[in-house]
């Protein structure tokens, strides 16, 4: 990072030179803005609101082997800035997944990055598996589910178990296809998961995933959501998932990270850029305002010109160097202009009242 | 037909009895708008802690005049969200969506239809009997609530409708009960062929039973819109889902934002509403229930 030069606004590029592209292992993508799953449905849903194929991807609602119907309602709560929610990984199953949703994304040159979720080591891997010839340009292995074997532990609060997830998914994954792991914020030390999993060959990573947390209804007294407990998300867990980020590429450098957390505006997906993201998911926001995934996309890319970033690539991580390395090369300091004369106070004399 | 998100700007706000009503100029929604459908509004601002979209059934659209075409909804003040909607001015602007959702399907002939609302809830109804009289069909109407004040719309049924029978839970206006307690007198004497109904879901199931029950029990099809609580509105978030049977006869957690807010009354599990039948797809996958998760989604 030591050659990376913050430029002045004097010489800021247009928007529209900005390179937006980055990498995500061996998936290089036009633009840094992915949907973030459970927020997309499978991406049909918001194309009226966003050019799909323009944005980096989208991540799919978690897919499992089976269907699943979901949890009773109600499954969503309001917080600060944020929402729980208690949808119980509701989806039509691979099979439908695979002969309904993965075609209009292909067919409508939208990248499909695919979540997939699994009750024990084996049906991650047959997932996996399914996906091989499939138009798939990512695999996202959601681990925050319960490992039915194991007493309904969670894979991503656990390294072994998220490790041999990981694992699995890589054997089975189609050939060249990166495979990222999601984890849980709900840890005690995130870069120890992110490491194991990365050990696992994990060719990235996508932090975070939801906080668990609880609201009470103060009229019935009891929770408000059926599954009473539900995952927090949006700005409210912002910071948060910023620090995760800073800690997973403080440990891990070389590894892709996908920033997830309460994304609203260009601005913070930058800092998450800043903190190390190589790319940026947007999730609860969308519930907000549909077009925010390009929105962002559009905002962030004025936000890097304006610091004068002629390329995404240059931005990330960049939060992390010394602080000597913010002064600007060779710039004037903002705001320099000609000086004004000092002011200087006109001699007043005062004529005495007589009295 | 495709939903649009039009910064939309606000040409009224105004209290109607126990309700408040708003109409914004929001191009590409009311061209489009058919009766049933709704939009989902963004509320506090852009920057404010209230993420989640309301949505409101629309009441009636424009789709010319100097300002190009309008939305008109309904909504009562029952939180923060809402709250922040009544204390817009005219000219502020305000993130809409729409038109969302399928809208009430109209009989292909003539036919006596009988249109019941409940409480603001018989918003979509006016729109709905437009449509329906400009296809040669008869409407009567049966408005309830709980009180005379939070009843929506009376003058407006009295003008249109060949007749109109109102109930409220206190006798405060027209025959104390229920809208389902009138309902089989107006079935047997407009010698209904369609029942359309919009309110609480507790009104919805009544009505649906009365109108299963009418005729000796031959019933005739009911077509309600629902009252869900949403987060997006536009299909995305899975919180709006109930219990609908489908044509296969199966029961899926259907989301009313894209397949609804209109069903035919008989394919949903009213018995069920809030939980997830044994027999619906995909709920052998939910047990035994699964510890809590992280990351619920």
């Amino acid at each position: 990072m030591g050659d990376v030069v913050v430029r002045t606004t004097t010489d800021a590029p247009l928007p529209a030179d900005v390179d937006m592209s980055t990498s995500l292992g061996r998936l290089d993508v036009g633009d840094p803005v992915f949907t973030a799953s459970g927020c997309a449905a499978a991406g049909r849903e918001l194309a009226p609101f966003n050019d799909l194929s323009a944005l980096g991807g989208v991540v799919t609602k978690s897919i499992q082997l089976e269907p699943r119907s979901g949890r009773p309602t109600p499954r969503m709560a309001e917080t600060p800035s944020g929402m729980l929610n208690s949808i119980g990984l509701q989806g039509p199953g691979i099979d439908s997944f695979l002969d309904k949703d993965l075609p209009w994304l292909a067919d409508n040159d939208v990248r499909a990055a695919v979540s997939i979720a699994g009750g024990s080591v084996d049906e991650f891997a047959r997932l996996a598996g399914r996906l091989r010839g499939q138009p798939v340009a990512l695999i996202e292995v959601n681990i925050s589910c319960p490992n039915v074997e194991d007493r309904g532990q969670v894979f991503a609060c656990d390294p072994q178990a998220a490790a041999a997830v990981v694992a699995a998914v890589k054997r089975n994954a189609p050939a060249g296809v990166p495979v990222f792991a999601k984890l849980s914020p709900d840890v005690t030390d995130i870069v120890a998961i992110a490491r194991s999993c990365v050990d696992a060959n994990a060719d990235g990573l996508s932090l975070i995933n939801t906080t668990l947390g609880i609201v009470i209804d103060p009229d019935t007294m009891r929770p408000t959501l059926a599954g009473v407990t539900g995952g927090l998300s949006g700005p409210a867990i912002r910071p948060l998932a910023l620090r995760c980020v800073w800690q997973v590429h403080a440990a891990l450098p070389d590894v892709p990270i996908m920033g997830i957390g309460g994304i609203r505006t260009g601005l913070d997906a930058l800092e998450f850029v800043l903190a190390g993201a190589s790319a940026v998911q947007v999730g609860t926001v969308i519930f907000n305002d549909p077009s925010a995934p390009s929105r962002i996309s559009a905002e962030l890319r004025a936000a890097l010109a304006a610091r004068g970033f002629g390329r995404l690539r240059d931005a990330i991580g960049l939060a992390h160097r010394p602080p000597a390395l913010r002064v600007p090369e060779e710039a004037d300091p903002p705001g320099d202009e000609p000086a004004e004369p000092e002011p200087v106070p006109r001699h007043v004399s005062f004529e005495e009242a007589s009295s | 037909m495709t939903p649009v998100q039009v910064q939309g700007e606000v040409l009224s706000v105004k209290q109607i009895g126990a309700y408040w009503s708003m109409t914004v100029v929001a191009s590409g929604i009311a061209e489009q708008a058919q009766p049933g459908q709704f939009v989902a509004l963004a509320v506090g601002g852009d920057d404010g802690a209230m993420l989640l979209r309301r949505a409101f059934s629309i009441y009636q659209v424009a789709q010319r005049g100097v300002y190009g075409g309008t939305v008109e909804f309904v909504f009562s003040v029952a939180g923060r969200g809402t709250a922040w909607l009544a204390s817009r001015r005219p000219h502020d602007v305000v993130d809409i969506v729409g038109p969302l959702g399928r809208p009430f399907a109209l009989p292909k002939e003539p036919a006596r239809c009988v249109l019941v609302g409940g409480g603001y809830g018989a918003a979509p109804l006016f729109s709905l009997s437009d449509a329906l009289r400009k296809r040669g069909c008869r409407v009567d109407v049966v408005l309830g609530a709980a009180t005379a004040e939070r009843l929506f719309g009376a003058l407006d049924a009295k003008r249109m409708a060949a007749s109109v029978a109102f109930t409220t839970d206190d006798g405060s206006y027209g025959d104390q009960g229920r809208v389902s307690d009138v309902l089989p007198e107006v079935i047997e004497r407009t010698r209904a062929d369609v029942i359309y109904a919009c309110g609480p879901m507790a009104m919805l199931e009544a009505v649906t039973r009365v109108a299963s029950e009418s005729y000796g029990g031959a019933g005739i099809p009911v077509r309600v819109a629902v009252e869900e609580s949403m987060a997006c509105g536009v299909g995305v978030c899975m919180t709006c889902v109930l219990p609908v049977i489908g044509d296969d006869g199966k029961t899926r957690m259907t989301r009313s934002c894209i397949d609804g807010p209109v069903f035919a009354g008989d394919r949903i599990r009213w018995d069920a509403l809030g939980a997830v039948p044994a027999d619906a797809i995909g709920a052998a996958a939910m047990t035994p229930p699964a510890p809590t998760m992280t990351g619920a989604r």
